[in-house]
């Protein structure tokens, strides 16, 4: 699970990242993860409206990990690109990939028995979605809330 | 943590009291399910006041509740989704759709006695 995400950049004051990395390999990990997540968004100064859909976002990527790939991380990130500043969930794994990741996005598609919400219900509670994956080497998803 | 689940007359009561795991979310249904047969109860009111997050693992459980329920003869009501989660759910998709819910514990309350009385203590609604 060690790969770098290009959006971490290296603080010029030498303070610590705003990077948090959690495990998830059960699902108090996955309540721990957004619990942390919650917790973050906060201190970015989100509102409560929007800590909450951070936190909802992380539950179902953490669970899609677990689901799919029985274990990886969630790496929850400052996200800084010039004059908007907010928060990136990368949800990582090494998992057997997304066969179609096309149909994986819409709503209602689901391989695993759940709703189908997952992934497409992501998309709409954050403001920026990207999901890498392919088959046999595993999946990253990215996800970024913008403050208002 | 397990969720505390209170008999009120023929009324179940759960309350949850924190961040709810995946886990907890089966035994809690497994337990309702098992106590509407245990105390003959009528109605189930589950009370999400202090859960901060309702994603569609816990919508999807809370759903296949009250549905066992009905199914075993008991009404279940969902009290206390916050504003915050209401909105949150509503972007994933989730409506509870089929799942009576009210305001708080006390309408909720009120939503199964109504009902009680509208159908009397042992009559099927569909026979009267």
């Amino acid at each position: 699970m060690g790969s770098k995400t290009s959006s971490v950049q290296a603080p010029e004051n030498g303070q610590p990242l705003d990077e948090i990395r959690i495990a998830i390999r059960s699902d108090s990990d996955l309540v721990a993860a957004r619990q942390e997540g919650r917790r973050m968004a906060e201190r970015l100064g989100f509102g409560g409206g929007d800590r909450t859909l951070i936190a909802t976002a992380i539950s179902e990527l953490a669970r899609n990990i677990l689901r799919y790939a029985d274990h990886g991380e969630v790496v929850l990130l400052h996200a800084n690109h010039g004059p908007r500043e907010g928060m990136t969930v990368v949800a990582q794994d090494k998992g057997p990939g997304i066969k179609d990741l096309e149909r994986a996005l819409e709503v209602g598609y689901s391989t695993s028995g759940g709703l189908g919400l997952g992934l497409p219900g992501v998309r709409r509670l954050m403001d920026v979605f990207n999901v890498r994956s392919s088959s046999g080497d595993g999946t990253v998803v990215s996800a970024t809330k913008w403050k208002r | 943590m397990p969720v505390p689940i209170l008999k009120q007359g023929p009324h179940l009561i759960a309350s949850v009291q924190s961040a709810l795991g995946d886990s907890d979310l089966v035994e809690l249904r497994d337990a309702l399910i098992a106590q509407v047969g245990r105390y003959r109860s009528r109605g189930v009111i589950i009370d999400v006041t202090a859960l901060d997050v309702m994603d569609s693992f816990a919508s999807r459980t809370l759903g296949d509740i009250a549905h066992m329920a009905r199914l075993r003869g008991a009404e279940t009501v969902i009290v206390g989704v916050q504003p915050e989660v209401a909105f949150a759910m509503v972007q994933l998709g989730l409506t509870l759709e089929g799942v009576a819910t009210a305001l708080d514990l006390e309408e909720g309350l009120a939503f199964l006695q109504q009902r009680a009385s509208r159908t009397g203590p042992h009559r099927h609604p569909s026979s009267a």
